[in-house]
């Protein structure tokens, strides 16, 4: 009797629960790709940050100072400590790798081109390093996503250059042109412009700028850009002073700090630190949106949760005949309140399933259409989506339900309630 | 007659025009809060961008430095659309005759521009120095006062702190620019500016600057514009999306319950119709009740949704977002198109309908 009333309700009514059931998928699906975008925001804009580049910086331990002015280093050919190029790899092998979006050497060399000092940095472009099985590429072209090239990039075993752009037109060069670096010729691939110092240098191969200094294998930093959590007051704590099992969740946590005391660990004898203008901006910018779109989440899971009440508390309310009628026959208070409750939960439960759905393809082709990568809604998401609207559909429907079932049932039939 | 039963209705059914009211209020609030913050958070988020220091580099030619004449040239076309900060640079000797950089700068503009600077304490009287972090290892090892020669001129400083940043400045000795000119001679040959606003009025200033000192090379840092380029980018096409959601759910909410009430509401119609009312009274009548209620709901909704991206705004950038009144006729115009569409829609299914069939509860 109860199921064939809830039934027919839903059959002979159709129009009139459709609207509430449109109401709640609404509802339902905006609350799904708000919640799927609060989650999913932090990361993708921890990805986008990268194009901030390096925000930690690998030196030799017992490194002297950088003498350098604008493009030109200043510092004394042959003196300072260098890193081994060897141990390169070994980054793609701490804890936090998959967090290691690419990392550049460089070795900086003062050279002689037409009677003038130049400095020209060795780095990688576009480099294949193996560690283990893994085969990845790195280099300045991922880690430095500004730099721009006319002409092409030099293979980074080749002999090519590229030239800044400054240093290019004050020498006349060309891409496609020659440029006589220490004596030796080299072609130029590329003009480069970056917006910095190395408009003011020549970058050419790492192998190269290592011949020319005559020190194979050397490197005198490695920039690093990893994708990293904003910093806390827990971050910055020393890790050889906490407990073993904080010291665990600290190097556990992808933190700068934490990656960068990993980096120092593969690799010897060196120093890692944040570079502090990317590295606590970028938290900061991270931590600001993260926060913007978790309130806006807040606000549209309320509005939707108001707009929805409404919605089912007006549909309620015109149901007073009915349960003037069924009062009449002699139903009572308690199954009354059964029977619309069911239909509410129901249709909590019906809104709910295909707005999560919905809401999860939204997510997704929203996170392909601005992020390039899909957001995925979490599917542990489902019940708690399926709760939100089933409490707010009750807590719409509950103050309509409790009046409907007070109605004196002749007044109600008589349409005088 | 016309307002009475206006009046009426709504004092009758108190509790479906609330309920009615509250979805316009809702809805009302979400788009006033969304249209806030989307014009608003950027500006804000812009400025946070702009901790990450310069975004504009003014450089000297080489081996030259400005005259005071260009820096005031310099300052003037910013005319405070930013914050330039020169810096002056050379090569000193320390006491064990190794190379290091010394630069000079005002103190206040490099904290304003370069809050990331992890500064120990900032020097605040002439002869004190900011020491890097790697370079106070080498000259002042348990920051005492050292000694520096430039050209044959030898200065005494005091450290007073250390400065850490990861970078080039690690390196550096750090004195104010008095000093740094008194001693050395030297004029300030880099201008580092951070200029605000989108990404035009910093091109537009840039090529600005590129006029009125075409002696300098004045350029844009790329690894910084880009960047707030880029997450801006996507942090507008995010906000954009959720508002736009937002706002239809409000909306499409009003839809429902309105055009359920219609619906409910047949009887009453059917009445009307019975007593003589035209086709063209009872949408009159239904038509100013939904105005009516739209407009309440509107300014109650404005009032909320103001309040709920002050909250924003002050909860996630410590500011308050400003209200912007200007959009109130777009609010209120959303709004009556929203209640004239879910009241009328039904109404002209209804109509087709005999009254008798719908009072005998067909």
């Amino acid at each position: 009797m109860f199921v064939r009333l809830v039934y027919e309700s839903f059959r002979r009514q159709t129009q009139r629960k459709l609207l509430v059931a449109i109401a709640v998928t609404l509802g339902a699906t905006v609350s799904t790709a708000m919640i799927g975008i609060a989650l999913g925001i932090g990361d993708k804009i921890s990805h986008e940050l990268r194009t901030y580049g390096a925000n930690l910086v690998v030196t030799p331990e017992e490194d002297n100072l950088d003498v350098q002015i604008g493009s030109v280093d200043l510092k004394p050919a042959g003196s300072g400590a260098y890193l081994d190029e060897s141990a390169l790899p070994k980054i793609k092998g701490i804890f936090w790798r998959n967090n290691i979006a690419a990392f550049t050497p460089e070795l900086p060399v003062t050279v002689q081109v037409g009677g003038e000092n130049v400095t020209l940095l060795g780095t990688y472009f576009s480099k294949s390093l193996k560690f283990g099985t893994d085969q990845f590429t790195t280099g300045a072209r991922t880690t430095y996503p500004w730099w721009k090239v006319q002409g092409a990039w030099p293979g980074d075993d080749s002999q090519d250059v590229l030239v800044g752009e400054k240093l290019a037109s004050r020498l006349g060069i060309q891409p496609g042109s020659q440029i006589e670096v220490n004596g030796a010729l080299h072609r130029v691939s590329g003009i480069l412009s970056a917006g910095r110092a190395e408009d003011d240098q020549i970058v050419a191969p790492l192998a190269v700028a290592q011949a020319i200094a005559d020190k194979p294998g050397a490197i005198r930093k490695i920039f690093v850009s990893a994708v990293t959590k904003p910093e806390d007051a827990f971050a910055r704590r020393n890790p050889d002073s906490l407990n073993p099992a904080d010291r665990d969740r600290w190097y556990c946590s992808p933190y700068p700090q934490s990656i960068a005391y990993q980096l120092q660990e593969a690799i010897p004898h060196s120093r890692a630190e944040q570079i502090r203008q990317v590295a606590q901006n970028e938290g900061n910018v991270l931590s600001r949106i993260t926060g913007l779109m978790l309130l806006i989440t807040l606000a549209a899971l309320f509005t939707s949760g108001l707009a929805v009440s409404a919605a089912m508390a007006t549909a309620m309310f015109e149901r007073r005949t009915e349960v003037g009628l069924m009062k009449a026959l002699g139903a009572g208070h308690f199954s009354l309140s059964a029977i619309f409750i069911t239909e509410s939960v129901l249709l909590a439960c019906i809104g709910g399933v295909v707005g999560f759905a919905g809401g999860a393809l939204l997510t997704r082709a929203l996170g392909r259409a601005i992020f390039g990568s899909s957001l995925s809604v979490p599917p542990v998401l489902l019940p708690v989506i399926l709760a939100i609207a089933v409490a707010v559909t009750f807590g719409g429907s509950a103050v309509a339900i409790r009046r409907a079932v007070k109605y004196d049932p002749v007044l109600a039939l008589r349409g005088e309630a | 007659m016309y307002f009475r039963m206006l009046r009426r209705a709504a004092t009758l059914r108190k509790a479906q025009a609330a309920s009615a009211i509250v979805a316009i209020v809702v809805g009302a609030a979400a788009a006033t809060a969304m249209l806030n913050l989307y014009v608003d958070v950027q500006a804000k988020l812009r400025k946070e961008f702009r901790k990450f220091g310069a975004n504009i580099v003014v450089e000297a030619k080489a081996g030259q430095s400005f005259t005071p004449e260009t820096l005031g040239r310099i300052q003037s076309a910013i005319a405070g659309r930013g914050l330039a900060v020169p810096f002056a640079y050379t090569v000193a000797r320390t006491e064990k005759d190794q190379p290091i950089v010394i630069a000079g700068v005002d103190f206040d503009l490099a904290r304003r521009l370069n809050p990331w600077w992890s500064v120990t304490s900032w020097p605040n009287a002439a002869n004190q120095a900011l020491v890097g972090a790697r370079a106070a290892r080498l000259v002042s090892p348990g920051m005492r006062s050292f000694t520096l020669r430039y050209n044959g001129r030898d200065t005494r400083l005091a450290a007073v702190g250390t400065v850490r940043t990861g970078g080039g400045e690690d390196s550096r000795v750090y004195i104010s620019l008095a000093d740094f000119q008194q001693w050395t001679g030297l004029a300030p040959s880099v201008v580092e500016i951070a200029a605000n606003g989108s990404a035009r009025d910093v091109t537009s200033l840039l090529q600005q600057l590129q006029r009125t000192v075409p002696t300098a090379d004045a350029r844009a840092v790329r690894q910084i514009t880009e960047g707030e380029a880029n997450i801006l980018g996507k942090t507008r096409s995010t906000l954009l999306s959720s508002s736009a959601f937002i706002v239809c759910t409000g909306a499409l909410c009003v839809l429902a319950t309105l055009m359920g009430w219609i619906v409910d509401r047949r009887r009453d119609f059917a009445i009307m119709k019975a007593l003589g009312a035209s086709d063209m009274l009872i949408a009159a009548f239904v038509v100013g009740e939904a105005a009516a209620m739209a407009v309440v709901g509107t300014v109650v909704g404005f009032a909320f949704g103001i309040g709920i991206a002050a909250w924003i705004g002050r909860v996630n950038f410590r500011a308050p977002v400003v209200p912007r009144f200007s959009v109130f006729p777009e609010v209120l115009i959303g709004a009556l198109l929203v209640t004239m569409i879910s009241t009328l829609l039904p109404l002209r299914l209804l109509r087709r309908i005999q009254p008798a069939m719908i009072l005998r509860g067909e």
